[in-house]
């Protein structure tokens, strides 16, 4: 039966930012199958400019809310590597703890408030409070704990304070690191039971599959979060450096966030393309977890992005654990950890992996440290074309078979799969019109 | 409807949506809250939309014309308004933008194509519309929160603190900023934040706006005791605080009359 669809999802829920889902098919032939982007535009770039230095992660952070630390992270590599400071051990850990923290939060919430309801068949988590008490508690319990890291270590998760270029304003006391990490050792079980749950809900996630190329971080000596170089899963490897080799972008009319370009038409950044790229790098409780959930690499099915955040939430867990072992051992001081910074003129790039994927920011400052020009490069920006074209390809291999509303349901899944964050994507990439 | 519980929305314009994300932070309270309140329109967190809410809760900043009409929807349908946040409350982070310049703005980010983008002077949504209560900060602190929903809840006017930042910070026995050479609002600023910054070695950027009836000459003496003047922290004070004429005393009324 050849047949027609209209669908019109207008600005999506459970995703943070304004997006609409706009297909339009006739005689089951598609003729439209797009994300529109919506969002206004805030311009930070040109509000960045003429900031100093100590001024421009406190900015760029509230890019976004919900990744405030990796903004953080990303904004802060930048400055350092214009000035060129030194980090000590000792904030080089921190900082890494509280991406680890980041990740484990954002990918908790992801996964337990945005997309598990459409697993469980309901509309959102407050009708699963009732009907599944015990989920809904645990998501709470491991948040909190991620929530607090970020309390103890630098003042707040939502636009932290202490953290800032060459290291930190605040010394996170003894005490409050052991705190958390008791607070961990009692968080073990509660990670084991999200691999548990997610592995109960797998038959849930539609089989779809289309290559693609996957881009994210690498490094030599560990799964790369906090920095590292750019890997390109069909286009080898750069210096963080050089991103526009590998971020090319073009203009399209559906959306005022730009999309980007590599190998193929579209690429895709985040949690399974750094699953597929590094899960030889996983620790032993990442791989545990990939292991129960049967995620392999390479993965071409773009809603178990969902199950790559589970696995990474299982290995930034472990990893927190180690940071925290470390940080109890080195005995925090004032000394260790001042930002002791002396600006100069130069250009800086941060890259770092935000829960959604990769993040940089390239400042320019002159010499009296002040921004000239800024350009930041934002993870759902870069899976805006890889999303319209999965959609592009799965809706005539599902258009004869699924009713519209079961098309609706599954685009939607498939938008948050990708666990955009809109009102970031638009807030710095430049656009033009083709 | 004696029986069913009070309406809660929550709608997001222009912002980081890191104060929805501050409610969602309320772990150990929200199952309470959930208990309490019908939450009828949440984007961020779930599918329904709802004719009408005993509360709405306001996120981010007014800065597009077209905006406005939501804004009134959400006025009509909304029993009491309250801005969330500083973008909501002054615009926030988002007034920069006007000191920049609209059309430079807009060239800047979308070169040749500025055009094509809808923008406005960045401003408080009670610009917009009227607002009944402010839940200030970047982001919002979530014992403000708490106290608003439990207030409304319970019928009375939530305790809203109107006096400066300093007194949280010697209360907390921090280190004035000032001796330690660094710029600080806290003179200025509204507290409530429990001197959130300055007990983390950042500065005060008055997130969380001015308060109501500042000293100013007080602010201007400290400035002069250190060697500064208005230019030279102006652009940390138009950080957050760009509603606010700076020419003359800001006070509250004057962010209304905009």
């Amino acid at each position: 039966m050849a047949k027609s669809l209209d669908i019109n999802v207008h600005h999506l829920t459970r995703v943070e930012g304004h997006g609409n889902i706009v297909v339009r098919a006739s005689d089951g032939k598609v003729e439209k199958c797009v994300l529109e982007i919506v969002e206004t535009p805030r311009v930070f770039e040109s509000m960045i400019e003429g900031l100093r230095w100590r001024d421009t992660s406190l900015l760029t952070c509230r890019i976004c809310g919900i990744c405030s630390v990796a903004h953080t992270t990303a904004s802060i590599l930048a400055t350092d590597e214009a000035f060129g400071l030194e980090l000590s051990p000792e904030s080089l850990t921190l900082r890494k703890l509280l991406m680890y923290a980041e990740v484990l939060q954002s990918h908790v919430l992801h996964v337990y408030f945005l997309a598990a309801p459409d697993a469980f068949g309901a509309p959102s988590v407050i009708p699963l409070a009732s009907s599944h008490p015990e989920v809904v508690k645990r998501a709470l319990k491991l948040k909190k704990l991620a929530n607090y890291t970020c309390a103890v270590l630098c003042g707040r998760h939502v636009h932290p304070i202490s953290l800032v270029p060459g290291g930190f304003t605040y010394v996170p006391p003894k005490k409050g690191l052991v705190e958390l990490k008791q607070l961990y050792a009692d968080a073990r079980a509660d990670i084991e039971a999200t691999v548990e749950t997610i592995s109960g809900v797998l038959d849930k996630f539609p089989s779809f599959e289309r290559e693609r190329e996957d881009i994210s971080l690498v490094r030599d000596d560990e799964y790369a979060i906090y920095n590292g170089e750019l890997k390109s899963s069909k286009a080898g490897q750069i210096d963080h450096r050089d991103y526009l080799e590998f971020i090319k972008e073009k203009c399209v009319e559906h959306s005022t966030s730009k999309h980007v370009y590599n190998v193929e038409e579209s690429f895709a950044v985040g949690a399974l393309s750094r699953f597929n790229n590094n899960s030889a790098q996983l620790n032993e409780f990442g791989v545990a977890a990939a292991k129960a959930l049967g995620l392999e690499a390479p993965c071409h099915n773009p809603y178990l992005n969902n199950v790559a955040q589970v696995v990474e939430a299982a290995h930034a867990y472990q990893e927190a654990v180690n940071c925290l072992d470390e940080l109890i051992a080195a005995d925090l001081t004032e000394e260790k950890l001042a930002p002791n910074v002396v600006p100069k003129a130069g250009r800086g790039v941060g890259a770092t992996e935000a829960p959604r994927g990769l993040l940089i920011h390239d400042y320019t400052y002159d010499e009296n440290g002040v921004c000239t020009e800024a350009n930041c490069i934002i993870p759902t920006g870069m899976n805006l074309g890889n999303i319209d074209r999965d959609m592009q390809k799965y809706v005539p291999e599902v258009i004869e078979d699924r009713s519209q509303d079961q098309i609706e349901h599954d685009l939607e899944m498939l938008v948050r799969a990708y666990d955009p964050c809109i009102s970031c994507s638009v807030h710095l990439l430049k656009v033009d019109w083709v | 409807m004696a029986e069913s519980k009070p309406t809660i929305s929550f709608h997001d314009f222009t912002s980081c949506e890191g104060c929805q994300l501050q409610v969602l932070n309320c772990e150990d309270e929200l199952l309470d809250i959930l208990g309490a309140v019908d939450i009828v329109e949440f984007r961020e967190a779930i599918d329904d939309k709802a004719d009408s809410y005993d509360v709405a809760f306001i996120e981010g900043a007014f800065t597009r014309e077209s905006d406005r009409k939501r804004l009134e929807t959400i006025r009509s349908k909304a029993g009491i308004v309250v801005a969330l946040g500083a973008c909501a409350c002054t615009g926030g982070l988002n007034v920069l933008k006007n000191f920049r310049g609209l059309e430079k703005s807009m060239k800047t980010v979308y070169g040749d194509s500025a055009d094509w983008y809808e923008t406005s002077q960045a401003l408080p949504v009670e610009a917009a519309i009227k607002v009944d209560y402010k839940v200030h900060g970047c982001p919002i602190p979530r014992q403000e929160f708490l106290e608003v929903v439990t207030s409304l809840l319970a019928g009375r006017t939530p305790r809203i603190p109107d006096h400066p930042v300093c007194v949280e910070c010697k209360l907390r026995e921090n280190e004035c900023l000032y001796h330690k050479s660094q710029y600080c609002m806290g003179p200025l600023a509204r507290a409530g934040c429990d001197a959130w910054c300055p007990s983390y070695g950042g500065r005060c950027y008055a997130c969380r706006g001015l308060i109501s009836d500042p000293n100013n000459q007080a602010a201007f003496d400290v400035l002069e005791e250190f060697g500064l003047t208005i230019d030279d922290v102006l652009t940390e004070f138009r950080l957050f605080n760009g509603v606010y004429d700076v020419s003359q005393p800001p006070t509250e009324a004057r962010v209304e009359k905009q």
